[in-house]
């Protein structure tokens, strides 16, 4: 085989891909705009729930999207990481927060790990039901022994001040800028992960368990590497959700229902891809305020909360279920078509 | 004559004593014997199968199937549908699990195949029905076909440290070889789910050539080609042959294609192996010719019915 050598562009090493400069703007945005033009209302009800469930649907996407084990405990992996992370700080002193939140990543994927291990005989629906015991039983497991919220009577825990290497993260801007740091962070080695050896071995292992495993895929490792990976990521969105979104939270919070919005974000999001978990999060975020802004607008006073919430069920189901018929590849699908699409007639003109 | 009698002429000018000699030429002798013994058997088969016997439930799929397949051949397995060649396939890769009888690997005897250490014993299959990768593209399906030679961990992946990143680069490098072997050029970063179905088979045979196996298992690789792809492919496979040196095990049902190609034939039926041979003795085999082949009609003008 010949090898053909290029002339190497001026910015050698450095690949300029439309798709790089595109998440280069994005992060230029989010990092040196919107903490300047942001009220603190978008970044309390907006960006930090949506952070932290993007990052919640990353890790459910390593697992389900890639892995093909579908799973109903994100929330219990969630709350093994808030209540992890709360832990190591209250009960180890002088330990810095960024390593407590990596213990508490470390704890959620062990949890991940034993959890996981059904899957090494159960597929599929299953598999989701034997999942459902992770949700069940660490919210059980929380709520019984209240040493895990260090014996406060309803269970709630208060989250510790944001620092890191001396630099305080307090208010809104400071909170989302330590969010945003995490899953950017996250999201980019999830991003490595899945284009490695590794990425392709975990897709192997979905399309085609017989085939992977005689091609010499390590099918029984790889299976339960997903639900630790996916489950450290989950944890740290867990830890994300209760310190810098929520600040006080209680196991309650990570209940079944956040268990299915997770996997809704991923499913609206688009299964297998890193950018769906984000599409799928905004969505989730920002359409109950849109349905309750458009619904106060169009009925007046009838709509009101009780009303909102029954209204908000049943347009996410009905748009899940237009999603699973129309649009199985999701929103980022949605996203590359209409893309291809403007490309065509901007190509034309 | 010895080649040994030359070499010691050179000590000294005095000729060796006699008994000396006698016992020399007595060794080499002794030697080429073995040599020829060697010849006639054959070094250990590279693979070698012996009184298979495989049922689901009440039914016999194979029943004291014996098969030998040496090194370097194409051996064909031929037989009516329903005969057993996928189930045999399908007990040398491990999936299923013999009732009796044993398979041996390079003179290796095993009671049933380890599935997952199968690519490191340097052995690759195809399947009957494609079993490619949708979600992967055409390149990264081909490269996954060395994940079993893996051998840096997902976080040194994940860091990009240089061993990860020179194993990942040699996977890719061997798949794009492959890639251009197969002349699959034209769909290299294509997702594999969409690609027509010659093509798909190609990408199978080089995911399993990407192993670099001693031993490949082709199950129905032609199946549903056009004459054109299936003449093309079988040129792959003669060509995969010569360039790596393969032993390949072939389940084929276009007869003029397996007797082109195969070194030997076995033929089953109902289960049991009938006939095993040269494409030549198997076209001449009655009993083949009964169970398989066919017959010219003899009943042309109504008689007999």
């Amino acid at each position: 085989m010949s090898i053909i050598t290029l002339p190497l562009p001026s910015s050698a090493g450095l690949v300029l891909t439309p798709k790089a400069l595109g998440i280069a703007a994005l992060l230029v945005v989010a990092y040196g705009v919107v903490p300047f033009v942001g009220s603190s209302y978008v970044f309390e009800a907006l960006l930090l729930p949506f952070l932290a469930l993007s990052l919640a649907g990353v890790g459910l996407n390593i697992l389900t999207g890639y892995a093909g084990q579908v799973s109903l405990g994100s929330a219990a992996f969630m709350a093994v990481g808030a209540f992890a992370a709360y832990n190591f700080n209250l009960r180890v002193e002088d330990l810095p927060l960024i390593v407590s939140l990596v213990l508490a990543g470390l704890s959620a994927a062990a949890v991940g790990i034993v959890f996981g291990l059904p899957s090494l005989r159960l597929r599929g629906f299953y598999l989701a039901v034997s999942t459902l015991a992770a949700q069940f039983f660490v919210q059980w497991v929380l709520t019984k022994f209240s040493w895990f919220s260090n014996n406060s009577a309803s269970g709630v825990i208060d989250a510790p001040p944001l620092t890191i290497a001396g630099l305080s993260f307090e208010g809104p801007v400071g909170r989302y800028l330590f969010a945003l740091a995490i899953v950017t962070v996250l999201t980019f080695l999830a991003h490595r992960l899945v284009t490695s050896q590794t990425g392709s071995n975990l897709i192997a292992v979905r399309d085609n368990e017989t085939a992977a495993r005689i091609i010499g895929v390590p099918v029984l490792k790889t299976k339960l590497l997903a639900f630790a990976v996916s489950s450290f990521i989950i944890g740290v969105a867990g830890a994300l959700w209760a310190f810098a979104y929520l600040r006080t939270v209680e196991p309650a919070g990570f209940n079944l229902d956040r268990s299915f919005q997770i996997l809704f974000i991923v499913i609206i999001g688009g299964l297998a891809t890193i950018r769906g978990a984000f599409l799928g999060a905004g969505l989730i975020v920002v359409f109950p305020l849109v349905l309750s802004r458009a619904g106060a607008f169009v009925f007046g006073d009838i709509f009101d909360s009780g009303v909102l919430d029954m209204t908000q069920r049943i347009v996410l189901g009905a748009l899940i279920i237009a999603f699973l018929i129309l649009e199985p590849d999701g929103l980022s699908a949605l996203l590359d078509r209409l893309r291809h699409r403007f490309a065509a007639v901007f190509g034309r003109a | 004559m010895s080649p040994f009698l030359p070499a010691f002429s050179h000590f000294g000018s005095l000729p060796l004593p006699s008994e000396i000699v006698e016992h020399l030429l007595d060794r080499s002798a002794e030697r080429s014997a073995q040599r020829e013994r060697q010849a006639a058997t054959g070094p250990a088969p590279v693979l070698a199968l012996e009184d298979i016997t495989l049922s689901f439930g009440g039914v016999t799929a194979l029943s004291g199937v014996d098969l030998s397949v040496r090194s370097g051949e194409i051996k064909a397995i031929i037989g009516p549908n329903g005969a057993g060649k996928s189930s045999l396939i399908n007990v040398i890769s491990g999936i299923y699990r013999p009732d009796r009888g044993s398979v041996a690997i390079d003179g290796r005897r095993l009671r049933s195949v380890p599935t997952e250490r199968l690519a490191s014993l340097g052995i690759a299959r195809t399947f009957q029905n494609l079993a490619l990768f949708k979600g992967l593209s055409v390149i990264d399906n081909i490269a996954t076909g060395r994940a079993y030679r893996s051998r840096t961990s997902f976080l040194s992946q994940i860091a990009g440290l240089p061993a990860a990143r020179r194993e990942r680069e040699a996977a890719r490098e061997r798949a794009r070889q492959l890639i251009a072997f197969l002349h699959l050029d034209a769909y290299a970063d294509r997702l594999a789910g969409a690609l027509p179905y010659g093509v798909l088979k190609r990408i199978e045979l080089a995911r399993a050539l990407a192993a670099e196996p001693r031993l490949l298992l082709l199950d129905e690789p032609m199946a549903g080609m056009t004459v054109t792809e299936k003449n093309e492919l079988a040129e792959f496979i003669a060509a995969a042959r010569r360039e790596f040196g393969l032993t390949v095990v072939l389940i084929e049902h276009d007869i003029g294609i397996v007797m082109a190609l195969s070194d030997s034939i076995a033929v089953l039926d109902y289960g049991r192996k009938i006939a095993d041979g040269a494409p030549a003795e198997i076209a001449a085999d009655q009993k083949v010719i009964d169970a398989y082949l066919g017959v010219a009609p003899e009943n042309e003008n109504g008689d007999g019915i």
